[in-house]
């Protein structure tokens, strides 16, 4: 861990983390395309979701859904961790301290390992339940558990703004 | 307008959310929450109209599975909105000009959702493919991201 504090601790000696910490306008500027990423990606990836699950839009075949949304989803996410890294750079040591910050990171990792497990598994026999409604449960509890961990993600990340807990270092 | 904004600061909601340590950053996450519902709303529809997203679809079809998220948002984002109006509704909305953009962007954002875009989305379908499709979803969508700057902006006047 202490290799990692070491890390945090170059990069805000850095050009870039000192330039959007002493800037008036750039970190507000991030952070509204950090939010204004949030409602496009997480809005079509909820869309998604409830797709797996079986809510929502069940006429649409689950891979023309995923056709048609994987792009802007994509495109969601590269804004959402461009603009995350910006901001975690302009002050890395109170990131990486931060508790909020750090179920953030486990939540991510846990969300990630969500979708692989839903790519490697269940979406593999894609063609056979392709317009299958509702769909199977292992993509029901993928499209659950997608948004319960994205909801927490949410709900965290806000959380991050606060200092309530004295810094993990 | 003051007075009641002053008014709804002196409330006993007002003075709970402004009283507790948790219960703003609570009722902000809410809002980020609602904001992503709001976005499946929004988005779907709008992406389709500019000829993106989920094109062989009918724009009708979507607008109507969007309806339900683009109406539980802007219930779920007003409900989470007001607390945190209340908190300190004159003296740091009030006196905000974010805050009031925001709304302006807002009430602009609701007539042209529910008066230009919808009846066009749920309309004949090769008038929502046109060029005039993609306006409508182009300044929709505008309308829409500044509310959401708009309200980032409030927490740095």
């Amino acid at each position: 861990m202490a290799l990692i504090l070491d890390c945090c601790r170059w990069l805000e000696s850095t050009a870039v983390s000192v330039g959007i910490r002493e800037s008036v306008w750039t970190y507000p500027i991030i952070e509204s395309v950090h939010v204004l990423g949030l409602s496009l990606f997480m809005g079509l990836l909820l869309l998604w979701d409830l797709r797996l699950v079986g809510f929502t839009l069940r006429k649409i075949p689950v891979s023309r859904m995923w056709r048609g949304l994987f792009p802007w989803i994509s495109f969601g996410a590269v804004i959402m961790i461009a603009s995350g890294v910006l901001l975690f750079w302009s002050d890395p040591v109170r990131f990486y301290g931060n508790v909020f910050f750090r179920v953030k990171v486990v939540g991510l990792a846990l969300a990630l390992a969500n979708a692989m497990a839903f790519h490697f598994g269940i979406e593999r026999s894609l063609v056979q339940w392709d317009t299958q409604s509702p769909p199977p449960p292992a993509a029901r509890v993928a499209g659950a558990a997608s948004i319960a961990l994205w909801a927490a993600i949410i709900v965290v990340g806000r959380l991050v703004a606060y200092n309530w807990f004295k810094p993990l270092i | 307008m003051a007075p009641w904004f002053l008014w709804l600061e002196k409330s006993w909601l007002g003075t709970s959310v402004n009283g507790s340590t948790w219960a703003f950053a609570a009722i902000e996450a809410g809002h980020l929450l609602a904001l992503a519902v709001l976005g499946a709303g929004v988005f779907l529809v709008n992406l389709r109209l500019l000829g993106f997203g989920l094109r062989g679809e009918k724009v009708q079809d979507l607008a109507r599975a969007a309806r339900p998220w683009l109406l539980g948002g802007l219930l779920a984002v007003t409900v989470t909105g007001v607390p945190l109006l209340s908190s300190l509704a004159l003296n740091k909305y009030y006196v905000n000009p974010a805050f009031w953009w925001k709304m302006y962007f807002f009430i602009a954002a609701i007539l042209f959702t529910f008066f230009v875009q919808q009846p066009l989305a749920m309309g004949d379908e090769r008038r929502s493919s046109s060029a005039l499709g993609k306006a409508v979803g182009a300044i929709t969508m505008i309308l829409w991201a500044g509310v959401g700057v708009m309200g980032r902006g409030i927490g740095f006047y």
